[in-house]
């Protein structure tokens, strides 16, 4: 893997950082810590000998689309902040800064492709055409999912840290499954052959963060998939900070090196650098959809700004450390690039803004207009089939209701 | 009708899943070649193969992780864990995931995953396995449980869990899996209703309700009452979430006493939720308070003296003289 740069703040400063990759370096015989990136901070394009290749395909369309894309997750974002701010929502979790590491990735994967995100991957959801305004239902308080992961292939948020792994791994041994029995049946009846366009394969993406990788689930999950080859790709993104914590209290190495001692590969890419994590995932995909397998991503990024409306980076962290990032930022090197190479101009830009505010405008109308659940609709939910001790707490809350409805309408009769 | 013993209808019952249904497959730890720790799955990796009978990794939490995504892919997944004290690396996925998914989805998503557990002592076994941890598991919303005392409910009862749409725990009395009794494979006997409670010996002094193994207990001591010329008409409730209470008062409208048994402590258990709903339902029709017997508040205690701490005939009849001595 030919990567150009190194990482300059995993840690707190390169003595740590050159410590851990000597560490690592000696437990492994190999060299540590490369990163694949390919759209420098300063907007120029490098090659790299895997992932080139991948980055060729890209026409100016999409890398156009990229930069909308990230635009208005980021315009969607603040917006949702704002609601945040003004009594809107319950909470919110911001995803600055990492916009290229989820448009990248989601926008590599397949309509066939199913994913599973942890609370934070609304870039992904906005690549897999989950409609935005539903995505704010959870944080408003008025359903605890929200949209119908069947519709999109883009699975409920999940707040029990790294919960979604092995269901990730599971539904990925059940693609495998289902492949086994559209050959086994193929093999049976050869003269159906040909005649129907087989299913195009599929694989599955799960996203969750540095912190979580510390969670018991992503270890059993890694050795699930390995054990039982699952196409599914793992995709860390580390942003560095696990509320207050960093990265540092996690793991002593690259995050994207533990895939090695569960046998798979382990890929580090620059988390804002979308094209780079577009090939890379892109890549890795392919690899699990051929049947070679679990790999694990980990994008390296930043959470530039408060994990969630509930937090005060300033408690934990420097604001150095911020600026340094915002260096990096992933909108800005694409829109160097677009401009240097005369893919993209004014007028472009000024779409994409112009789209931004329409979004925002859409998502604040639709926000105040979420419905709040009858919470008949829970009696409904709890179980798929018929349950006594449901429905009698059901009958007695409907009596207990309509006592109330009683007592209102002679209130309303001045009683 | 043919004789089995529990752990054998439990494995007929999983060959007759597998068999009508290419989605199920079953999960859990040396569960293939050996065939189980107790032997429940025993031949069927060599009838199904080892996609369908799946040797996982030592990873509760993987099992029933893994279950929910086959699940949420259309699949059936039958997990075993090995013992009782052995699901609780696996109890967040159960409780925070396997039981809220229908829920949290709108109804959208179903997560059909059966998890099989063997539970309670009277084996004479080590640290964590022997424990009763139900009432763990029926506190929480979403998950059905189940307990079967017999093997012709063993044999059916696994394939309704199987069947059934919701998640299914289904709590297997170990130290029963080798009573032996008629299984009738043509007919399960059963109404709409597959998981009511049994009345298995009708009486009209007083009620016992017991499920799993203390149901052999608890036809025990009726016997011995009635040799006292005491009618005492017993219970096998079978379903412990949802738990069938219209058999359970009818009972007790009848005879005006009512004795809850189990295994597990008595301190917030399933005999609590019963008296409490039975005074609720039946008060006037109680001739004395509802009696619990169960389990100590401790941690399960060692072989050598767990006979004094598992309810037993004796137990059970000291709880019926105070019922009937009100
Ligand atoms: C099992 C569990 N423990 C604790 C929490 C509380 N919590 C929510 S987010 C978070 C930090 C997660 O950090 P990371 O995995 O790096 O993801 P990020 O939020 O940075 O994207 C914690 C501790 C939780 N949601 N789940």
């Amino acid at each position: 893997m030919g990567a150009t740069h190194l990482p300059s703040t995993e840690f707190d400063g390169t003595a740590v950082d050159d410590q851990l990759e000597a560490d690592a370096e000696a437990a492994q015989g190999q060299p540590a810590t490369e990163m694949v990136q390919l759209l420098g901070p300063d907007g120029k394009l490098g090659t790299d000998p895997v992932f080139t290749e991948y980055a060729d395909r890209l026409d100016a369309g999409k890398l156009r689309g990229f930069y909308s894309d990230m635009a208005a997750i980021r315009r969607f974002d603040q917006e949702a902040t704002a609601l945040q701010r003004q009594g809107q929502l319950a909470l919110w979790v911001p995803l600055t800064g990492q916009e290229a590491a989820q448009i990248g990735s989601g926008r590599a994967s397949q309509p066939q492709d199913y994913i599973f995100p942890t609370y934070r991957e609304h870039g992904v959801a906005l690549t897999r055409n989950v409609d935005l305004a539903e995505l704010l239902r959870q944080f408003r308080g008025v359903s605890n999912g929200g949209w119908n992961p069947k519709d999109t292939n883009f699975h409920l948020y999940t707040l029990v840290l790294a919960a979604q792994t092995p269901h990730a791994v599971g539904y990925a041994m059940g693609i495998q499954r289902d492949q086994q029995l559209a050959e086994a049946r193929a093999a049976e009846n050869p003269q159906v052959e040909g005649s129907q366009p087989a299913e195009p394969k599929a694989a599955v993406v799960v996203y969750f963060g540095d912190g979580a990788s510390s969670e018991g689930d992503v270890h059993e999950s890694m050795v699930f998939a390995a054990s039982y080859n699952a196409p599914v790709v793992f995709f860390c993104q580390n942003n560095h900070w696990a509320i207050s914590v960093p990265t540092a209290v996690q793991t002593r190495i690259p995050l994207s090196n533990r895939a090695k001692g569960y046998g798979f590969p382990g890929i580090r890419v620059d988390g804002n650098d979308v094209i780079a994590v577009h090939a890379v995932t892109e890549w890795a995909l392919e690899h699990a959809r051929e049947g070679k397998g679990p790999v694990l991503i980990e994008a390296f990024t930043y959470r530039v700004g408060a994990h969630t409306t509930a937090d005060d980076p300033t408690k934990y962290r420097e604001s150095s450390e911020e600026e340094l990032w915002r260096a990096k930022d992933p909108l800005e090197r694409l829109e160097k690039y677009l401009r240097t190479e005369g893919l993209a101009g004014d007028a472009f830009f000024e779409q994409v803004k112009a789209d931004g505010n329409e979004l925002a405008a859409y998502v604040r109308k639709t926000t105040h207009d979420l419905e709040t659940p009858d919470i008949r609709t829970a009696f409904a939910n709890t179980y798929v089939e018929a349950h006594p001790l449901v429905a009698e707490e059901l009958a007695w809350f409907e009596e207990y209701s309509a006592g109330f409805a009683g007592e209102a309408t002679e209130e309303e009769a001045g009683h | 009708m043919t004789t089995m013993t529990i752990a054998k209808a439990i494995n007929e019952g999983l060959r007759a899943t597998l068999s009508n249904n290419p989605k199920t497959l079953l999960m859990g730890e040396d569960i293939g070649p050996l065939g189980g720790v107790y032997r429940v799955t025993d031949g069927l990796i060599k009838e199904f193969g080892a996609d369908r009978v799946v040797d996982t990794p030592l990873a509760e939490s993987g099992i029933i992780g893994t279950a929910i995504g086959l699940a949420l892919r259309g699949y059936l997944p039958v997990c075993e864990i090995q013992f009782d004290g052995f699901v609780f690396p696996g109890f967040n996925q159960i409780t925070t995931q396997l039981a809220k998914m229908h829920a949290r989805s709108n109804g959208n998503l179903t997560v059909p995953v059966v998890i099989r557990i063997p539970y309670g002592g009277g084996i004479g076994s080590i640290e964590h396995h022997s424990e009763s941890p139900e009432a763990l598991f029926a506190h929480t919303a979403g998950l059905r449980i189940i307990t079967p005392s017999n093997p012709h409910d063993a044999y059916w009862m696994i394939q309704q869990a199987v069947d059934c749409q919701d998640p299914v725990i289904v709590f297997e009395p170990k130290r029963r899996y080798w009573l032996k009794g008629e299984v009738d494979t043509e007919s399960s006997g059963l109404a709409e209703d597959p998981f009511k409670a049994h009345v298995i010996r009708e009486g009209t002094d007083a009620t016992v309700v017991v499920y799993g193994p203390l149901v052999p207990v608890a036809l025990a001591a009726a016997n011995a009452a009635a040799e006292d010329g005491r009618s005492v008409e017993v219970i096998d409730l079978r379903s412990i979430s949802p738990i069938d209470f219209d058999t359970v008062t009818d009972s007790v409208k009848k005879t005006g006493r009512l004795i809850v048994a189990h295994e597990a402590p008595t301190f917030g258990g399933i005999g609590g939720e019963i008296a409490a709903r039975i005074s609720e339902r039946a008060f006037h029709s109680l001739e004395a308070p509802v009696i619990r017997v169960g389990g100590f508040h401790m941690p399960y205690p060692v072989a050598k003296v767990e006979e004094d701490y598992l309810p037993d005939i004796d137990r059970i009849l000291e709880a019926l003289d105070r019922a009937l001595a009100y």
